[in-house]
């Protein structure tokens, strides 16, 4: 590794320091334009006629009503792709069995379909001529342009998250301390709970925390199956979009700025995690 | 998927039984999940798309507000996925080769757009990069325009592609020893010549898994673009927006004819990022 060999003056590999510089500050240069000023526009223009307007802005009621449905689908959806992602994690690195390649192909597929494509999958499931249409409304349930239509696009998209961050965990670890507790007479829960479920904790924790990311913050998914009612069905990114439609701007830009700290909230807890617990993460995330 | 029937391919373990709890129980749930949260939705679009049938999708297709839409997306999405695969090898090369204040910080700010939602993404480079924006003013007296022109499209896409880029190149060159490189300076090699000949062949996979991963985010991304497009028919319309349109106007059918075409593309990408590593089977990277 480049780091741990001390560079002396003669080190043929040493790139000339004017070089060096401009290759640091090209990078800097585009982190800057790229990420850094977006999130100083954020926080400026939300903040632009004031820290009044700006609360006023995130009490207002149809703000709340969004806070409160983004994270109810949050918590419906978490819990639901951290499980059963466990399980199949647990199918996929533990067992072999026919298949496998196919079906690990399949988990990275909302990582690679369109939002947009995803709700219009839903709509077309469950929307007024869907394959669902008839016994939804026999019994009276709506989906579409509803909370439920709502948390399965969350669902959909947030699906690998959790697994794709254990399979290669669950990899490297191997099943040898496991196949010992087994073999010492531990029970399945009991193998699961002293020995899966510690080994596992931090990588578990880390999918949960990009999981909870994209489930908070998804757009174009939640767009097309929402119906955008107010109050009820916008989620707190639906609300931004209606709010700079209307040229609110400090108002879309308040909400905003609740976003973008939740995300540098999750970046710290991301970094925390990379830097204290890297070890017991997937060897992709080691940071030393 | 029936426990009896997972069962049943599965291969037969060693000494005849599995040492380990849950085979059945596990991958039953799992396909259960993966069966009603993804492919299900995902099969009614395929059912829809094989109902219209070739002439009913190539006439839908056909519609040139259609076609600039498509050609728009394409085109965006993979000019953005090659500036964010250069942008990201520059990025992971200055993190992992040099030192100096602020690297760490470089280093966590990558991953800012994964974890920002795209539109607060969309509104903010809108702002920054329009007429009277702190880098628009700038830019359009010199005749660059690039909020509501393509170049705040492919701006956006690069923004959300960069971190695969940089996070797929990171950890070989991480891994990159130096005892290569030194060799090949010791036997006369220039540093280009190096960086061409012995450390580019050892980031290729790299390169090529962040480029398709780019390019699949680029070209079915919705929520940063709209906002920065313009959204003009012909001239910034990108294709997803035109299935919301489509939508919107109930006409089903040609939402479903784009639809389809970005889920062939979606799993070109993906049959290509299950290649890579395939195709670079002699290397020692461990992605």
């Amino acid at each position: 590794m480049a780091r741990s060999f001390p560079a002396s003056p003669s080190d043929p590999l040493e790139t000339a320091a004017w070089l060096r510089w401009s290759l640091i500050a090209l990078a800097g240069a585009v982190m800057l334009l790229l990420v850094v000023l977006p999130l100083a526009m954020v926080l400026a223009a939300a903040f632009a006629k004031g820290i009044g307007v700006w609360f006023a802005a995130l009490v207002q009621p149809d703000a709340r009503a969004a806070l409160r449905l983004t994270l109810f689908t949050a918590a419906i959806v978490l819990p639901i792709n951290a499980g059963f992602g466990l399980l199949m994690a647990w199918a996929l690195t533990r067992f072999e069995f026919r298949g496998k390649r196919v079906l690990l192909s399949l988990i990275d597929l909302p990582f690679a379909v369109s939002p947009v494509v995803a709700g219009l999958c839903l709509v077309l499931l469950f929307g007024s001529d869907g394959w669902f249409a008839e016994w939804l409304a026999a019994h009276d349930i709506k989906i579409l342009f509803a909370r439920p239509a709502i948390v399965l696009a969350t669902l959909f998209i947030t699906f690998p998250f959790v697994v794709r961050e254990l399979i290669p965990l669950m990899q490297q670890q191997g099943s040898d301390e496991e196949l010992a507790a087994r073999s010492l007479g531990a029970g399945p829960w009991r193998m699961f709970r002293r020995v899966t479920l510690p080994n596992i904790k931090w990588g578990l924790l880390y999918g949960v925390l990009l999981c909870s990311a994209r489930a908070i913050g998804e757009f174009g998914a939640v767009s097309v199956v929402s119906g955008h009612i107010r109050g009820l069905t916008n989620t707190l990114p639906l609300h931004i979009e209606i709010l700079y439609n209307e040229f609110d701007s400090t108002a879309a830009f308040a909400v905003a700025s609740l976003l973008a700290g939740l995300a540098l909230v999750t970046l710290g807890l991301k970094f925390w995690l990379e830097a204290r617990h890297g070890d017991a993460l997937a060897r992709t995330h080691r940071r030393h | 998927m029936s426990t009896a029937a997972a069962r049943l391919i599965a291969l037969p373990a060693r000494r005849g039984r599995r040492p380990l709890p849950g085979f059945g129980v596990s991958l039953g749930l799992g396909m259960a999940w993966l069966g009603l949260i993804v492919l299900l939705p995902l099969a009614a679009l395929a059912w829809k798309a094989a109902g219209l049938g070739l002439a009913g999708w190539l006439h839908a297709i056909h519609d040139p507000r259609v076609q600039a839409a498509l050609e728009l997306s394409f085109g965006a999405a993979l000019v953005a996925a090659l500036l964010a695969s250069c942008a990201g090898a520059l990025v992971a090369w200055v993190v992992v080769r040099y030192r100096f204040p602020g690297r760490r910080l470089l280093d966590a700010l990558v991953d800012l757009p994964f974890a920002l939602p795209t539109a607060v993404a969309g509104i903010a480079l809108t702002a920054i990069y329009s007429a009277n924006g702190w880098v628009g003013r700038w830019t359009e007296p010199w005749g660059l325009k690039i909020a509501y022109a393509p170049a705040g499209i492919v701006m956006a896409l690069v923004f959300v592609g960069l971190p695969f880029a940089v996070r797929t190149v990171q950890p070989v060159l991480e891994s990159l020893g130096r005892d290569q490189e030194e060799a090949a300076v010791s036997l006369g090699a220039g540093r280009f010549t190096t960086l061409r000949r012995v450390i580019l062949p050892e980031l290729l996979p790299g390169l090529l898994t962040g480029f398709s991963l780019a390019f699949a985010r680029g070209l079915g991304e919705y929520g940063s673009v709209i906002f920065i497009a313009g959204n003009l028919p012909f001239k910034t319309e990108i294709a997803p927006l035109l299935i919301t349109i489509r939508l919107e106007e109930y006409d089903y059918n040609g939402a479903v004819a784009i639809a389809a075409l970005l889920l062939a593309a979606s799993f070109v990408c993906l049959l290509a990022l299950n290649a890579i590593p395939l195709l670079f089977a002699h290397g020692k990277s461990d992605g």
